[in-house]
């Protein structure tokens, strides 16, 4: 597939302001700025050689550029780690410019927390500069039964514009389990996690900083969306709490947050939705009338909660049936 | 060539030939994997229905709104790959009562999403299912009198966007526990009525295939179930062919009227032709 004009010219504009960015550690302190199409992209200083781009709280659109998750970045002695690719090539091509500024080393992995397109619509700027992919090991399957879908989709949602040069890549290099990264001077530790927020959720910590890049398991603000399993989602919130980080990097809200304070509202709405949909389910109402008010105690204390609770919701049904 | 591949597939499906008439149709429309960019809209999904109908039911007269049958589903679905939908049959209006209702979603690959006969004398009134929608569509009940009279009811929804895909969330879980069923029994809402209500759930991914897998240009196999019946004391209350639009983990409620105390069969026959089988004895319903 021939790489469309305007990335091209973006890859190559953000070339020559990197030029000046190679006298590196002096910029660690600071924020890297980046603009692409009228959205600035800022890349904030979250611990020593951890940046990471805030995501907006909207569902992506033309205007947002897609950029509505958090994208983080590890930079190493020999290497550099970026985690999850953002909402378009013109976000992902932003946030590798604004790497140009803070280092020269060479961006050997991107890493995708998981399948949705927020975190993954930006992959093919890394497979351009030659990253290699890393993701759950479902996460190729995911793609697959999803990649379409999400393709045609999101072009109706956020325009051809926006949607231009996107492509489905897979990683190529799959977390059973667990699996180390060396970047130079400090280990990520990637983790493979059984059905929560999808079935292929990632989560990377780097040890030098204790820092926690949860990916979409933790969302802060913005509703928690649900597209794998609530049971597993709850189950795994004790281990998930017994990370000894210093901080984390939630997959939405603001970065960074507490932990594992961050993980305290989740928890009680889907505590609370669950509790909702398994009385509904008691009392033999059917699924289209208890999605109605299930889970409506937490209106306001969230954003983004009319546009997710019913999904929410209607999952949740669906597998609490068979409890 | 992947087309021709994908339907020399289908076709040893037993429901081949429907199947193969109706994705021909919406093929040509789409090239499949929802080359269609932009949103449909109801004008968009009234062609496609237009151009389908024949297909599916030849050129027998359709009476549209005449009350016999009603549909209902949320104007805006949540989850693209669970939209309830509920089916009435009003038996005031139709004396003789229902031989089979077909439920349609225009711009599914393969819109023909299910055909359920409904057992002479079981007394369904109300069937509710879940159905996966790719797209803004009109989702349509189309039911036949035991006269043969076609009577068609219909609701637009919106279903698209956001990373709410029609695919199974927990594929590792859908496997394991394939085949797994539950029914509940719910009783009579009026004491001196034998009408009470069924609920079925199967365990099943029910992939609907039809998705070209972006990686490989590949249609994923479609693997749902294609024939369910339900039965009580050995009388037919509701059967299923197709079901291919119908969500993962299948789920049926319906209401029927008992005859005698005999025991609930249901059996399920998926693409595979792997048989799932079970019976559950009729709870007492206020007789
Ligand atoms: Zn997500």
């Amino acid at each position: 597939m021939p790489i469309d004009r305007v990335r091209r010219k973006l890859v190559s504009g953000f070339a020559c302001t990197a030029v000046s960015a190679a006298m590196l550690p002096c910029c660690l302190g600071r924020a890297a700025l980046a603009a692409a199409g009228g959205v600035e992209f800022k890349v904030r200083n979250v611990a020593d050689g951890v940046f990471a781009l805030q995501g907006v709280d909207e569902l992506m659109s033309a205007a947002n550029q897609g950029a509505i998750s958090n994208l983080g970045v590890v930079v190493g002695t020999d290497a550099v780690a970026v985690i999850d690719s953002g909402g378009s090539l013109i976000e992902a091509n932003a946030l590798l410019a604004a790497i140009g500024k803070i280092t020269a080393m060479p961006v050997r992995y991107l890493i995708n927390t998981h399948m949705h397109p927020d975190h993954i619509f930006g992959n093919a700027a890394f497979q351009e500069i030659g990253a290699t992919i890393v993701g759950h090991h479902n996460l190729p399957r995911a793609l697959e039964a999803r990649g379409a879908f999400y393709l045609q989709s999101f072009r109706q949602q956020i325009g051809d514009a926006l949607m231009k040069g996107v492509e489905i890549i897979p990683p190529t290099l799959l977390v059973d389990d667990r699996l180390q990264l060396d970047l130079g001077g400090r280990m990520l530790e990637l983790r493979a996690w059984k059905a929560a927020h999808t079935d292929n959720d990632l989560t990377v910590f780097d040890s030098a900083t204790r820092t926690l890049f949860a990916g979409d398991l933790v969302f802060v603000g913005s509703l928690p969306t649900l597209d794998g399993s609530l049971l597993g989602w709850l189950r795994q919130m004790d281990a998930l709490a017994t990370i000894g980080a210093a901080r984390v990097v939630p997959g939405h809200g603001p970065v960074p947050a507490d932990w594992p304070e961050a993980l305290t509202a989740e928890r009680r709405y889907f505590e609370v939705l669950a509790r909702d949909i398994r009385k509904a389910i008691a009392d033999g109402m059917p699924l289209s009338e208890a999605v109605k008010t299930a889970g409506a105690s937490e209106r306001g204390k969230w954003r983004l909660f009319d546009e997710y609770n019913e999904r929410n919701a209607t999952a949740a049904f669906a597998e609490l049936e068979w409890e | 060539m992947q087309n021709h591949a994908y339907r020399s597939r289908q076709l040893a499906l037993p429901l081949a030939a429907v199947f193969a008439a109706i994705i021909l149709a919406a093929g040509t429309l789409f090239g499949f994997a929802g080359a269609a960019n932009a949103q449909q809209t109801t004008a968009s999904s009234d062609r496609i229905w237009q151009d389908l109908k024949g297909d599916v039911f030849g050129d027998r007269a359709i009476l549209v709104d005449s009350g016999v049958v009603r549909i209902e589903a949320p104007k805006r679905a949540q989850d693209a790959a669970i939209v309830p939908v509920d089916i009435y049959i009003d038996l005031a209006k139709t004396p003789d009562g229902i031989k089979s209702v077909t439920l349609i979603i225009d711009v599914n690959p393969a819109p023909v999403a299910a055909t359920f006969q409904i057992g002479k004398d079981a007394g369904v009134t109300h069937l509710s299912t879940r159905v996966r929608v790719n797209d803004y569509s009109y989702l349509r009940a189309i039911a036949e009198t035991q006269g043969g009279e076609l009577h068609m009811a219909q609701t637009f929804v919106k279903a698209s966007g956001g990373c709410s895909a029609p695919a199974v969330k927990n594929q590792d879980e859908a496997m394991a526990t394939m085949g797994q069923m539950k029914l509940r029994q719910f009783p009579p809402q009026e004491t001196m009525t034998k009408v009470q209500e069924l609920q079925l759930m199967i365990r099943h991914p029910n992939n609907s295939g039809l998705q070209r897998n972006p990686l490989t240009q590949y249609f994923i196999p479609a693997h749902f179930v294609q024939k369910l019946s339900i039965s009580q004391a050995d009388r037919p209350i509701l059967s299923m062919e197709g079901g291919i639009s119908i969500s993962e983990d299948p789920n049926f409620r319906f209401d029927f009227k008992a005859h005698g105390n005999g025991e609930i069969q249901v059996e399920a026959i998926d693409t595979d032709g792997k048989v799932f089988r079970n019976q559950w004895p009729l709870e007492a319903a206020g007789l």
